[in-house]
């Protein structure tokens, strides 16, 4: 955390009306953002551009669990009453396809045009706090000493981010066992809760950054009172205990950096169908690869990046074959790095408890499951 | 605006973009390997690397493939990469010709533990292409040959004809401060060395086990079989170093594609010391 950070928390909360929702929404529309947050599309709660509020997915709320997703209406007129859907932040900052370079040839000299730097500006409005630990989590692949990633860090960088804290979990979720939520504690420049009771609709709203102050003070909010924080505090506390999920993590890393051979991984291949849905809905999956598009002349060719899934047969190809042939090893590779060598490689766990990976999975597999079968044979 | 963000970096080039190189010299090594000597195409000095380290070479229009750099560190205007062609990029990379222009991207990995090995007798194990990564090893060490106790290379080939360097390696072993050992696999009628795998001829390495740097590069059960016969010798496994490979897009740890349990193989690697890769080195379908 940053020293300016730390000395904005202690801020007092402050109340919001639904009003002033949209006075933020505007406000950073006229700072020169784009904004982005959830809206309702493709039969899910999906990101896209929010103009206004009217945009926000009010009263809907959707129902989770393992290969089964459904939207649903609440009775209160919500705009956050729901959990987190197929789409994540990844999407913006590592976009599924983007173009790095171009080559031009004339004769036999070749010419690269790099992409240009990205500028927009881009602000998420509603971001829980799993996707907040997953930008984070993301941040650290792509912020190297050695070789950071400019495409990414230019998107990152300016981005102003909303975080809403959940007042209810889904069926898939354990962000308490990763300890990711379900309170936006930091990682935003704003953090809301939203309070809908019989006879009020409003946020609570906390200042975790300069750049949240600066925008607040645009917008019309008072002090929140004790009650209003302590209706907060009791929706988020609420939401700890509605988990559908559990992970048990201790001993975890250990355990799956031992059970390469372990005979489940059988087991779980016998069932997985390798579609790679689970590595794309993945909000902290980053793997990526690389194609070269030619034109018919052959004197034009883009170097384009886009997502890929180390369920894909051809991801460890060496000369003569893949290296993780077989659907075990893959699954194997996927979990392991999820819960264990990410921890060696980036010093935080891959996986931030969103439960996306199990209620995308066609099939159903459900990884806190998988964890468990795999601690109780040691056990 | 936002105070959350990663830490500012300067807006450097992209390690994603490559710059163009000319073809200075094409030279056919055997059959199916071939030897490029690299200049800028803007003039100027080369990327400088380290002995071990590797460049994406970018035949246009097709693909990136990661390649060591097989030629002097010490000759800072060229890069050598030596290639055997065995799929499209690498043939592609084939087709090229003096004065022809190929994108390169990098250095990229950690090198080969020279500076550690000065002081050591040093033996390089090579198996095929592998001895290509492990030449600018030999080169730094007859350079600068007074700093260093005895040196040994072991190398194995498949057939007579698809031994590497022939004229350096019969130079080499004309002096008498480096021992050169070759063996095939398969001998011919013209053939009068050595037949068998490279791990036997380690029996007739001179060399004080205890104070041994050995360096390997080849395929994954030459290094594992090598490994097993230096530590038979009394080599210390954290003195043993191993050049690993996989599949590679990116070489700086983004891309995912070269994950080996922990280790990104194109940052962490490809040089390992052993101890540190034992623990996944050899397992299958990791
Ligand atoms: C660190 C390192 C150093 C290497 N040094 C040398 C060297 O000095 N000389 C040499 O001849 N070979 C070297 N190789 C092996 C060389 O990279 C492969 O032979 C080459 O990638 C094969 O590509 P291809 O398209 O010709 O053939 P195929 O094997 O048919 O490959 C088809 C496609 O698979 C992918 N692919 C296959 N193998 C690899 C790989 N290892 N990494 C990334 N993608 C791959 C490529 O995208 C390629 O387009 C090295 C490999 C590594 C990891
Ligand atoms: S592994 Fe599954 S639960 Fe964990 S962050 Fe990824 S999608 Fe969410
Ligand atoms: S675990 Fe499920 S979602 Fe993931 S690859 Fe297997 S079948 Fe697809
Ligand atoms: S080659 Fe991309 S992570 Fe190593």
């Amino acid at each position: 955390m940053t020293a300016r950070e730390s000395t904005s928390t202690v801020a007092r909360p402050l109340r919001m009306e639904v009003s002033g929702l949209q006075s933020l929404v505007a406000a950073l529309w006229t700072a020169g953002y784009r904004v982005l947050g959830p809206t309702v599309g493709e039969g899910a709660i999906v990101y896209g551009e929010v103009r206004t509020i009217a945009d926000l997915p009010a009263g809907y709320t959707d129902e989770q669990d393992a290969g089964h997703y459904r939207l649903r209406q609440r009775d209160d007129g919500a705009l956050f009453g729901y959990n987190v859907g197929p789409h994540s932040l990844k999407r913006f900052l590592l976009p599924p396809r983007e173009r790095l370079f171009t080559t031009i040839r004339t004769g036999k000299q070749l010419a690269v045009e790099p992409e240009p730097v990205p500028t927009e500006k881009l602000a998420f409005l509603g971001a829980k706090a799993c996707e907040l630990a997953a930008l984070l989590t993301q941040d650290r692949v792509f912020s190297s000493d050695q070789h950071p990633d400019v495409q990414y860090l230019a998107r990152r960088r300016g981005m102003f981010l909303v975080g809403v804290s959940c007042t209810k979990a889904g069926g898939s979720c354990f962000c308490t066992s990763m300890g990711t939520g379900p309170k936006v504690e930091s990682g935003a420049d704003l953090a809301l809760t939203e309070v809908v009771t019989a006879s009020e609709h409003y946020f609570l709203v906390e200042i975790k950054t300069a750049a949240g102050a600066d925008l607040a003070s645009q917008l019309p909010l008072r002090p929140a009172t004790i009650d209003e924080q302590r209706q907060a505090e009791l929706r988020i506390a609420d939401a700890a205990t509605q988990m559908g999920r559990h992970l048990s993590t201790v001993g975890l890393k250990e355990l799956l950096a031992r059970s390469t051979d372990s005979p489940h991984w059988d087991e779980v291949a016998s069932r997985c169908l390798s579609c790679a849905n689970c590595t794309l809905a993945c909000p902290t999956c980053f793997c990526n690869t690389v194609e070269d598009v030619t034109d018919l002349a052959g004197d034009h060719s883009e170097r384009w990046r886009r997502w890929d899934s180390c369920f894909h047969d051809d991801f460890s190809y060496l000369h003569g074959g893949s290296v993780r042939a077989s659907v075990k090893s893959r699954y194997r590779q996927w979990l392991t790095h999820k819960l264990s060598t990410w921890i060696d490689q980036f010093g935080t766990s891959g996986c931030v408890g969103c439960g996306r990976c199990i209620t995308f999975c066609p099939v159903g597999i459900d990884l806190t499951a998988e964890c468990a079968a795999l601690q109780a044979r040691t056990t | 605006m936002s105070a959350i963000h990663p830490p500012f970096v300067a807006d450097a080039g992209s390690a994603l973009v490559p710059l163009p190189y000319r073809v200075q010299r094409f030279v056919c090594d055997t059959d199916d390997t071939f030897t490029l000597t690299l200049a800028p195409q803007s003039g100027g000095e080369a990327l400088p690397f380290a002995p071990g380290q590797f460049n994406m070479l970018y035949a246009f229009p097709s693909g990136d493939v990661p390649i060591s750099v097989s030629g002097p560190a010490a000759r800072r205007e060229v890069l050598i990469h030596t290639i055997r062609a065995v799929g499209p990029v690498t043939r592609a990379l084939a087709q090229l010709r003096r004065g022809d222009t190929v994108l390169v991207r990098g250095p990229f990995g950690k090198p080969w533990p020279v500076a550690q090995a000065e002081g050591h007798d040093v033996v390089l194990i090579a198996g095929g292409i592998g001895l290509a990564p492990l030449r600018p090893v030999l080169y730094h060490i007859l350079a600068k040959r007074k700093r260093f106790g005895r040196l040994c290379l072991l190398y194995g080939a498949r057939t007579p004809g698809d031994v590497l360097y022939r004229r350096e390696l019969e130079k080499w072993r004309g002096r008498l401060d480096v021992q050169v050992e070759v063996t095939v696999d398969r001998g011919d009628s013209d053939w009068h060395g050595e037949v068998g795998v490279v791990t036997q001829l380690l029996e007739r390495a001179q060399l004080d086990p205890a104070r041994t740097v050995a360096m390997v590069c080849g395929p994954e059960v030459m290094m594992h079989f090598s490994r097993l016969a230096l530590t038979k010798r009394g080599v210390p496994e954290s003195q043993i170093f191993v050049s690993m490979e996989r599949n590679m897009k990116c070489g700086v740890g983004s891309c995912g594609h070269c994950q080996l349990g922990p280790f990104f193989i194109c940052k962490d690697g490809p040089v390992f010391d052993y101890p540190r890769i034992a623990p996944v080195f050899s397992t299958k379908e990791l």
